[in-house]
């Protein structure tokens, strides 16, 4: 099974590299943008099949290691 | 004062670290390799700066993970004072044993500086030799020091003394100019609510001898020494 996991900031923490990357897409001229917030993405491949129960394992990933619940939240997709 | 000081891949502070602990007890440190799962029973346990696993995922997120520091956590559960400086601190955020988070730093940009910081609670074990000379200069090197913590928490740590250091200008106020990497209050260094784990960005072993251009990160050390007695 592969899973993508998707990390992001909080609202309301302050993101430089974002705000960075706003303003370089405003200095090529990209009109409108009125934010961009940067996160991650993890592609997991995992030998569970139950949709379920990799969901739950996958959370606990998230929990235990792959985001810092202090800052950030996290959404878990099945690809295939 | 018997004190042990954790070692990781990729660490660059640890024989700073080393070399401060050594001229202000008089001992030499234990080292503890991360992947290790023996702590001896110590005084003091250091988590030093540098870039522990190349800062991979977060800033100190692997190292938070490793064996070691299951021991590190269990010392300091059980009272045990607990340093962590710069990449030690963010080790140490990323256990859960100090609470908030180190971001990227405001500019985004590394900052390799001498800045001034602020004692702001001289009764910790960290910090009470600080009494009478509160502000000091001190150097720093990060990339990742911008404090954060959601309104809650930072009413929680005003609320328990838990701020031990903040940012300042050269005359001791705390200003926003004064606050290098945009971290939440000017907060350079915070203890745990029961006061036996420190955590700060700044680094104080740099800052020993009279040659470092100061001698008041020796205080920390000092303030610990006491701490023990």
């Amino acid at each position: 099974m592969h899973a993508r996991i998707f990390v992001t900031l909080k609202n309301g923490v302050l993101d430089p590299q974002g705000q960075a990357i706003e303003g370089s897409l405003s200095s090529l001229g990209f009109e409108g943008v009125d934010a961009v917030r940067q996160g991650k993405i993890f592609d997991v491949k995992l030998e569970e099949t139950d949709h379920e129960a990799a969901k739950e394992k996958l959370a606990q990933m998230c929990e235990k290691l792959l985001a810092n619940t202090v800052i950030e939240n996290y959404s878990i997709e099945i690809v295939d | 004062m018997k004190s042990a000081v954790i070692v990781f891949p990729g660490l660059n502070r640890d024989r700073d670290m080393i070399a401060a602990l050594e001229k202000v007890t008089g001992e030499k440190p234990h080292l503890a390799w991360h992947g290790d799962s023996d702590l001896p029973d110590v005084d003091l346990v250091v988590v030093p700066g540098g870039f522990s696993y190349g800062d991979y995922l977060r800033a100190g997120a692997i190292a938070a993970r490793s064996p070691m520091l299951k021991r590190v956590k269990e010392h300091a559960d059980r009272g045990g004072l607990t340093l962590g400086v710069c990449n030690g601190f963010q080790i140490l955020t990323e256990t859960g044993l100090l609470p908030g988070a180190l971001m990227r730093n405001r500019d985004l940009k590394f900052l390799c500086k001498v800045i001034h910081l602020k004692a702001e609670n001289t009764t910790s074990p960290f910090t009470s030799a600080y009494k009478g000379h509160e502000a000091f200069p001190c150097p720093i090197a990060h990339h990742d020091g911008n404090y954060f913590i959601d309104p809650d928490g930072l009413k929680a740590l005003e609320d328990n003394s838990q701020i031990a250091f903040r940012y300042c200008d050269e005359n001791g106020n705390v200003t926003l100019e004064a606050n290098p990497n945009g971290s939440i209050e000017n907060i350079a260094g915070i203890t745990n609510k029961q006061g036996n784990v420190l955590g700060m960005m700044p680094h104080p072993e740099n800052l020993i001898e009279a040659a470092h251009g100061g001698i008041e990160g020796r205080y920390i050390f000092d303030s610990l020494v006491a701490a023990v007695a």
